[in-house]
């Protein structure tokens, strides 16, 4: 998948899964994804089967993702931000426990890939 | 042009659809005419409960048929899958009432007492902050104890409803779509049902068209007067396991979406959503879970429960064109297997079994006895 215009917006950088990605300002984060060529983004949370974004306007879901410790984002509907973390979300989203500040520290377990 | 069966379901949500599953499933041939989707749908908008703790208190003959039905839901629920690969996510854990108040702690277990006073079966225990927080880790400090009873269960109300149709399909009964009933005539026994898709006879009819019911109801000499109340439910993103029992008001389902419900407003035929409500169902959830406080809302709705004037249900045949039955209830999910078994079979012969009897719809015109002593 490829932009079919040129772009004069600034750059601005974001992360999936560490990768460094470059997008432009006003970018979904889902179009930024889909740029690089990459189809998958997430995997279900009961069959763990992998999924990217389809509608691309906030009603099918498949374009969850981790943004920044939270999960289940609508990579669709939110524009990306330079040094915003992105996340591939692999099954359901953890439960906090008793941190006000959800799920920084559970990213890592979380990826362990929930059925 | 008409075609014949052996018995015509009017119908084709939750009541209708394990109806004419459990007609066809008995050697009946069997069409069951669904009105589209500009029928109000209740069997779309379910919880998904099958619950057993709150039915029929001081009125035996429903609790009964509560119990009834919660015991052959497995069956059910197997059958389907044997037939057509669906599985309803029926599972019976127990379910818990928790209790925000001592008010409601001590009107849960007044209402458990007297549905166990005409009950062999039903089962609770009362339980206190401390227990209750032992068999459900999580809860917020507002819970002050809550009940308990091994009777109740939950399931995955479209699956089933998906299941039903499949299953009746499956062993060649007619599925008619975009078929509202325009008028109902009988002609020596046999009713003939006019729809848009043409004319349906048969010497057996149920009407199992939930708020539907009323104005058909008058075609065949009997009275359904059900209103609407509407009831509103919020559904959650997909969380990790964390709750393993179905709460009246609150329940995890399989793939991990929490549904928040549980609201009654009486407000006529309409089926929307409002936000005063939705933040009274979030606001008691999260003071039952405080987990909840940052779950993401990923879709809500309204819908109508068909209520009758003291909100259990009816069977009847009626006596002016007998052969023409109807069966109205708000628990389509709870009482699916009463349905599909016991209902099915009470149509097929003819006659309403003696433990449905109480539940005929004369009970509303027969005047109380105003109590002397007082």
């Amino acid at each position: 998948m490829r932009r079919i215009e040129a772009v004069d917006r600034s750059i601005v950088k974001i992360f999936f899964d560490g990768q460094l990605i470059e997008a432009y300002e006003g970018d979904s984060v889902a179009a930024a994804l889909l740029s690089t060529g990459m189809k998958s983004i997430r995997d279900t949370a009961v069959t763990a089967t992998p999924r990217g974004p389809f509608c691309m306007m906030g009603v099918c879901f498949d374009c969850l993702v981790e943004i920044d410790g939270l999960p289940n984002r609508q990579a669709c509907m939110i524009q990306v931000y330079d040094g915003m973390v992105v996340e591939r979300q692999s099954g359901a989203a953890a439960i906090a426990s008793d941190s006000p500040s959800h799920n920084k520290q559970s990213t890592g377990k979380q990826s362990s890939g929930k059925t | 042009m008409s075609r014949s069966f052996d018995a015509i379901v009017i119908g084709g949500g939750m009541v209708g659809a394990a109806t004419a599953f459990g007609l066809q499933r008995l050697g009946m041939k069997t069409v069951m005419l669904d009105e589209g989707d500009t029928a109000f749908r209740a069997a779309r908008g379910n919880f998904g409960l099958v619950w057993v703790q709150s039915k029929g208190i001081d009125f035996p003959s429903y609790a009964r048929w509560t119990e009834t039905s919660a015991s052959h839901w497995q069956s059910l629920s197997d059958e389907i899958k044997e037939i057509t690969g669906i599985e309803t996510g029926y599972d019976r854990p127990g379910g818990f009432d928790i209790c925000l108040s001592e008010e409601e702690l001590t009107a849960r277990e007044d209402k458990y007492r007297r549905l166990s006073q005409h009950s062999n079966s039903f089962r609770y225990e009362m339980l206190g902050p401390e227990e209750l927080r032992e068999r459900l880790p999580g809860l917020g400090p507002d819970v002050v104890g809550g009940g308990f009873s091994p009777n109740d269960g939950h399931a995955n109300p479209l699956y089933l409803l998906r299941g039903l149709h499949t299953a009746f399909a499956a062993k060649s009964g007619t599925i008619e779509m975009e078929a509202g009933v325009t008028a109902i005539g009988n002609k020596s026994g046999v009713f003939a049902v006019t729809t848009p898709k043409g004319v349906f006879k048969a010497p057996k009819l149920v009407l199992a068209a939930g708020l539907g019911n009323r104005p058909l109801a008058p075609m065949v000499g009997l009275d359904v007067p059900v209103e609407p109340l509407r009831g509103q439910i919020m559904v959650t993103e997909r969380l990790q396991p964390f709750l393993n029992h179905p709460i009246s008001t609150v329940r995890q389902t399989v793939e991990g979406s929490v549904m928040l419900g549980d609201s009654h407003e009486d407000v006529g035929f309409d089926n929307n959503t409002s936000a005063a409500i939705m933040q009274e169902i979030a606001d008691r959830a999260v003071r039952k879970f405080p987990v909840l406080k940052r779950a993401q809302i990923v879709r809500t709705w309204g819908a109508l429960r068909v209520m009758t004037p003291d909100g259990h249900p009816i069977y009847a045949q009626s006596s002016s064109q007998p052969g023409a039955f109807t069966a109205v209830c708000h628990s389509g999910v709870t009482l699916a297997a009463g349905h599909a078994y016991a209902w099915a079979e009470a149509v097929r012969d003819g006659a309403i079994p003696p433990e449905l009897m109480a539940m005929n719809p004369e009970r509303f015109s027969t005047e109380r006895v105003p109590d002397a002593t007082h």
